[in-house]
C-alpha cells in the first residue's frame, strides 16, 4: 500500500509529501505520525508540503488536524513550503490553520523547532544566531 | 414587392452624384471646423462607400436591419464607428454621419413623389431605418471605446502592483489605489510568488497610496496576510494614516493578530531588527565622527 515516508532525524521526524495527497493517503499519514511520534518520543515534526499543488477542504483540514495532534503529543509541529496557490486556497476555504507553525522552507523549519525548542527546556543545542 | 419602397430606392439612384456631394457638404457643416483636404477626400470615400451599400441592401427586399441583407452595411458602419473612436471623434459626430443623410435624401423623395400619403410612408419608412443604423454606429462606437477602456484596466492592473525588495529577506509592496477584488487576487499572487523566489521572512504592505479603507478592503487585506503566514513569512501593515485607523476601529475590523504600524520607516525597522540587523551611524550630518 502507498504510504508517506515518515523520516527519523534526530529528535524530529521529517514528512516530506511528494505525491498527491488523497483522502486515504492522509489518513493512513495521521496514524502512522502518531505511532512514530510515540514510538520515537519525538519532540517536533516537519512536514514538507513543498511538492503539494492542490488542496481540497478535506486535505487542508487533515493537515491541520495532524499538526494539531502532534502538538498534542508534544511534538513541536511546523508546516513548510507551502506553495502560494495553496495558501490563497486554504485562506479562501477558511481554513486559516491557526495555532500552526509554518515555514518557508525545511531549513529555516529546522530553525524554528530548534529555537523553539531550546527555549521549551527541552535539551537541545541553541544556535541563536540569526540567518542572513 | 420590398417594404422599404420604391420612392427610397429610386431617389438613392437616380442622382447618385448630386446626393452624395450634398450630404458630403452637410456633413462637412455638421463637423462644424474646417477640414483638410485628405479629410474631405476619405470623407468622399466612406459616403460613396456607404451610399453603394444602402443601395444594394435597400434593393433587397428587406426593412429588418438584422436580415443577412444588411450585413455589409452593417459591417460597414461598424467599421467606420470604430475607426472613428479610435481617433477620437465624439459620438455625436459618428452618428451624425448617418443622420444627415436624412435632408438630402428626403427633399429628393419629396421631389420624385406625387403622392402626398405614399410620400409620408415612405419617409417614416426612411427615417426608421436611417434611425436604427444610427443606432448602431453608437453602439459600435460605444463598443470600442468599452475596449480600450478595458485594456487600460489591465494594463493599470498589472502596472499597479510592484513588489519591491528592501532588504535580505524583507519585501514590501507599497499598494496605491482602491483595491477590489480582482486586484486583491492579482496583489496577494505576485507577493506569495515572490516570498517564494526570494526566500524572504518579512513583508511589509504599505497602505499609504490606499485612499479609503472599508470592510470588504479590510477583509482582503487580512486573507493575504493570513496566506503569507501560512507559507511562513511575517507581513507588517504600515502606512495606517489616522483617518483610516478611524475607519477600521469604527467597522471593527479586527486587526489584532497583525502587526501594524504607522510609517513604512518604523515597519522596516522591526523588519530588521526581527531578520537580526541593527542601523547604526557612523557619521555626524556634518561629517564628523560622531
Amino acid at each position: 500500500m502507498e504510504r508517506i515516508p515518515i523520516l527519523k532525524m534526530g529528535e524530529f521526524l521529517l514528512v516530506t509529501i511528494q505525491v498527491d495527497m488523497h483522502d486515504r493517503l492522509a489518513l493512513t499519514l495521521q496514524d502512522d505520525l502518531t505511532e512514530q511520534i510515540v514510538k520515537w518520543h519525538a519532540h517536533g515534526v516537519l512536514i514538507d508540503i513543498s511538492a503539494l499543488e492542490m488542496v481540497d477542504s478535506f486535505i487542508g483540514r487533515m493537515l491541520s488536524n495532524i499538526a494539531n495532534m502532534a502538538r498534542l503529543l508534544d511534538a513541536q509541529t511546523v508546516v513548510v513550503g507551502m506553495q502560494p496557490s495553496v495558501a490563497i486556497t486554504l485562506v479562501e476555504l477558511g481554513l486559516p490553520m491557526r495555532g500552526i507553525r509554518t515555514a518557508l522552507d525545511v531549513e529555516k523549519g529546522m530553525q524554528t523547532l530548534r529555537i523553539s525548542l531550546g527555549s521549551n527546556g527541552h535539551p537541545q543545542e541553541t544556535d541563536g544566531s540569526v540567518e542572513d | 414587392m420590398a417594404t422599404i419602397g420604391k420612392l427610397l430606392n429610386e431617389s438613392l439612384r437616380k442622382d447618385e452624384q448630386g446626393l452624395l456631394d450634398q450630404w458630403t457638404a452637410l456633413q462637412a457643416k455638421a463637423s462644424g471646423r474646417r477640414m483638410s483636404a485628405a479629410e474631405e477626400k476619405q470623407l468622399q470615400t466612406q459616403s460613396r462607400e456607404f451610399l453603394a451599400a444602402l443601395r444594394e441592401a435597400a434593393q433587397q427586399d428587406a426593412d429588418d436591419i438584422s436580415k443577412p441583407e444588411w450585413n455589409g452595411v452593417r459591417d460597414f458602419l461598424s467599421q467606420l464607428s470604430s475607426s472613428r473612436a479610435r481617433t477620437g471623434s465624439t459620438p455625436v459626430e459618428t452618428a451624425m454621419f448617418i443622420l444627415s443623410l436624412k435632408e438630402p435624401l428626403f427633399s429628393r423623395m419629396r421631389r420624385d413623389s406625387n403622392d402626398p400619403q405614399e410620400l409620408a410612408d415612405e419617409i417614416w419608412k426612411a427615417t426608421v431605418l436611417l434611425d436604427r443604423l444610427g443606432l448602431l454606429t453608437t453602439e459600435a462606437f460605444q463598443k470600442t471605446r468599452e475596449e480600450v477602456i478595458a485594456r487600460q484596466q489591465q494594463e493599470l492592473l498589472e502596472l499597479s502592483t510592484p513588489v519591491v525588495r528592501l532588504w535580505n529577506n524583507v519585501l514590501a509592496l507599497p499598494l496605491i489605489g482602491t483595491l477590489d477584488s480582482a486586484r486583491t487576487q492579482v496583489v496577494m499572487q505576485n507577493l506569495l510568488e515572490a516570498i517564494v523566489q526570494t526566500r524572504s521572512d518579512i513583508a511589509v504592505i504599505d497602505i499609504t497610496g490606499v485612499p479609503t479603507v472599508d470592510t470588504l478592503v479590510a477583509q482582503h487585506l487580512l486573507k493575504t496576510v493570513a496566506a503569507a503566514r501560512l507559507m511562513g513569512a511575517d507581513c507588517i501593515i504600515s502606512g495606517i494614516r489616522p483617518q483610516i485607523a478611524q475607519t477600521i476601529i469604527h467597522l471593527g475590523v479586527n486587526l489584532e493578530d497583525v502587526t501594524t504600524k504607522a510609517t513604512l520607516a518604523d515597519a522596516f525597522a522591526v523588519a530588521l531588527k526581527r531578520t537580526g540587523y541593527a542601523v547604526t551611524r557612523v557619521k555626524n550630518s556634518n561629517g564628523t565622527a560622531g
